[in-house]
């Protein structure tokens, strides 16, 4: 069959091609969005209420529990609840995962496996869908879109376990960090201690959402550029309403004063929801399908093939945890 | 550009600090509404592809319809054959590639052109490159699909095929029913009446009536228009129905731009009077055109990608599968996994597989272990 290529500039008339894009945004209205989001950091650091905050309303474990008693558990286990939230006629299933126990015992060595382990069930789930000779005609999405990693304000550096864990998450997923608790930092306190955390993430090699590698286009590059120079967002979070000059605000209420979160001369909240949901929440999830899926897919691929390629059939997964664990195994 | 400029202004808002403005309206709102916007981006940014099939006989109207359709000369150096050229001919396949850009969004269009179908004195399996073609698109992008580079495939796969039905007859034709037939499970069929400006109105009528009927009567699954959701306004409703009564369309093409009621208007120039073919009222042209672009475009390729070819991939699979249980040195040219109900013998494999793996790794952590002493 042989080949034309015409630039189609004389047009004599309107075609209406950019209904196409109306028909695609009925379907996916009508579909709905599911967006899964995962909270990691110490017990205390206000990560259940962060997501409330961010989702206005009772989203997290804490809240979904109905005996919930504040209880170090001895090992991180990982719980996800799901919601069905609707705003505008926009339906999205958000899943919460929260990781209690990381990060909270005296010897916290390999906190992260389980959570790596997580991860990497999510897009061996997704990934056994996708083979399967009937597959769904929308392949339910379990997979990691975002993970808040939660910073103390110490106003310090980075620590060895949030440097651990995010070198070996920030492979697999993509990581958002946030200073927890901000409303303990200055505001010259804040920007030092951002500045050394953006060393420190730089000094060993982490990269944080929005990775500088995936930016698609100069147009893009430029607007995350600027969203790069600020992170971590500095948050504080709540569902407490305060009255401030005749306006009811979200807020905590100190003798010295209301910290309002809305309000980003106080805090950067605003900012971190107008990134994870209002500008980026498309973006977060075709970086997880288009990327870390990928990876985790041809990796998969290629241990079949090394050791079943005889059968052409693959086996139950290898016990695969962190990323340094699969590199030895390569080579059995 | 209206998304980009939006992106833009909260990325200004993320990092600028401002004066608290007063947000009363916007107390509960989260902002995921957003979430359609940003796809919308997206999307325009990539743009998107429609493959296109025409099929008839020569001289049906085929290159001119498609030339109204998407007002261009897509056919411009064509040189037409003469009775003698044609006796040898077979069917072929020629592409077409046009990029349309309107508004900001692009389009891909593929037109898969068909010539010789049909026009030969024997058209035994003339559909027979056609089926051919569609089937090496899905096997083209099945083995994409599975292979390990994803980032850029190429969706070649054909979206629709753009029937021509001669006016001339009484209805389907035998090779009218046996192309359809062959194609209606690879492919969305929307049949034509092609040159429509040769049949009165009752004419018309008469042979959509009866074309729908042969439809029924032969078992031909034709493209079917969804349905109406139940919170469409009463006006939509009424359009989709009568858009739904109106098949087969009954089309006229023109390349020539004419004088018609004091405009310049595409048409038909006769002794007797203008054709104009997008005058509601001469023919189904426009219904055509808004259907196959304005409304059911995302459609059509929705169905290609959820039915056609999930089909193919199916049958695919399982014709793979059961050549490999028959013969266990078959190397698999794309991965699958065990499927929901394995064969005995596929398990006993699997399990010695996995036991030899774990043999494997003990031995492994053994010799790292000896290894480990020897060092001490």
């Amino acid at each position: 069959s042989s080949i034309h290529c015409i630039r189609g500039t004389d047009l004599f008339g309107y075609i209406g091609i950019e209904a196409v894009l109306d028909q695609m945004r009925c379907k996916t209205m009508k579909a709905g969005f599911e967006f899964n989001i995962m909270v990691v950091g110490q017990s205390g650091l206000g990560k259940s209420t962060l997501v409330n905050t961010l989702f206005k309303s009772k989203v997290s474990r804490k809240s979904c529990a109905p005996d919930y008693e504040e209880k170090i558990s001895k090992t991180v286990k990982l719980h996800s609840v799901s919601h069905l939230i609707e705003e505008k006629g926009v339906k999205m299933k958000l899943t919460v995962i929260d990781t209690p126990g990381f990060g909270d015992q005296i010897n916290n060595d390999n906190c992260w496996e389980p959570i790596v382990k997580y991860v990497n069930e999510q897009y061996e789930k997704y990934l056994r869908e996708e083979l399967h000779i009937n597959r769904k005609r929308r392949i339910p999405d379990t997979r990691v879109h975002c993970c808040i990693y939660f910073i103390p304000a110490t106003g310090h550096r980075l620590r060895p376990i949030d440097v651990e864990f995010m070198k070996r998450l920030g492979k697999i997923v993509s990581i958002v960090p946030v200073i927890a608790k901000a409303d303990t930092l200055t505001i010259e306190e804040r920007q030092e201690f951002k500045e050394r955390i953006r060393q420190d993430l730089a000094a060993n090699g982490i990269h944080v959402y929005p990775q500088r590698e995936y930016d698609e286009d100069p147009e893009e590059r430029i607007l995350n550029n600027r969203i790069r120079e600020n992170i971590p967002f500095a948050v504080v979070g709540t569902d407490k309403e305060h009255q401030v000059n005749g306006n009811k605000v979200l807020g905590r209420k100190t003798k010295w004063g209301i910290i309002e979160v809305e309000n980003v001369a106080h805090c950067e909240f605003a900012n971190l929801r107008d990134l994870l949901i209002r500008s980026h929440l498309q973006d977060l999830k075709d970086v997880t399908h288009n990327i870390h899926y990928e990876t985790y897919r041809v990796r998969r691929l290629n241990e079949s093939n090394l050791n079943f390629s005889e059968l052409g059939l693959s086996a139950v997964p290898l016990e695969n945890g962190t990323a340094d664990k699969c590199e030895s195994d390569s080579h059995l | 550009m209206d998304a980009i400029l939006m992106q833009e202004k909260l990325v200004e808002r993320l990092l600028c600090p401002r004066v608290r403005t007063a947000r009363q309206k916007e107390k509960q709102y989260v902002g995921f509404a957003t979430l359609p916007n940003q796809v919308h981006r997206k999307s325009v940014k990539k743009g998107f592809d429609f493959t296109l099939m025409v099929a008839g006989e020569s001289g049906m109207g085929k290159s001119t319809l498609v030339n109204s359709l998407f007002l261009t000369d897509l056919y411009k150096d064509r040189k037409l054959l003469n009775a003698e050229e044609r006796i040898n001919q077979t069917v072929e396949i020629i592409k077409h590639t046009v990029d349309i850009e309107e508004k900001g969004v692009k389009l891909k269009l593929t037109i898969v052109d068909t010539p010789g179908f049909g026009d030969a004195v024997n058209n035994n399996q003339c559909w027979k490159p056609i089926t051919d073609y569609i089937d090496q698109q899905f096997e083209q992008y099945f083995r994409d699909e599975s292979g390990l580079n994803r980032k850029n495939i190429q969706d070649n796969r054909v979206h629709c095929c753009l029937y021509f039905i001669p006016p001339f007859g009484h209805g389907l034709r035998p090779v009218d029913v046996e192309f359809m037939k062959a194609l209606h499970e690879k492919v969305n069929i929307i049949p034509l009446i092609a040159k429509a400006d040769c049949l009165t109105p009752n004419e018309i009528k008469k042979l959509k009536d009866r074309i729908r009927e042969e439809i029924d009567k032969f078992g031909i699954k034709v493209y079917q228009f969804p349905e109406c959701d139940s919170d469409e306004d009463e006006e939509f409703k009424q359009l989709d129905k009568e858009l739904k009564e109106c098949t087969p369309f009954a089309v006229i093409g023109s390349n020539t731009v004419v004088e018609a009621r004091g405009q310049r208007v595409r048409g038909r120039l006769y002794p007797w009077g203008i054709v104009e073919v997008e005058n509601q009222s001469h023919c189904d042209f426009v219904k055509l055109r808004n259907m196959l672009i304005r409304s059911h475009m995302h459609d059509l390729k929705d169905v290609t990608c959820d039915v056609h070819y999930e089909n193919y991939r199916a049958q695919c699979i399982q014709e793979m599968t059961s050549k490999l249980a028959q013969d266990n040195r078959m190397e698999s040219p794309i991965p699958i996994l065990p499927l929901s109900t394995p064969d005995v013998d596929t398990e006993k494999l699997i399990k010695m597989k996995d036991e030899e793996l774990k043999r494997m790794q003990e031995m492994l952590t053994k010799m790292q272990q000896q290894m480990h002493d020897k060092d001490q």
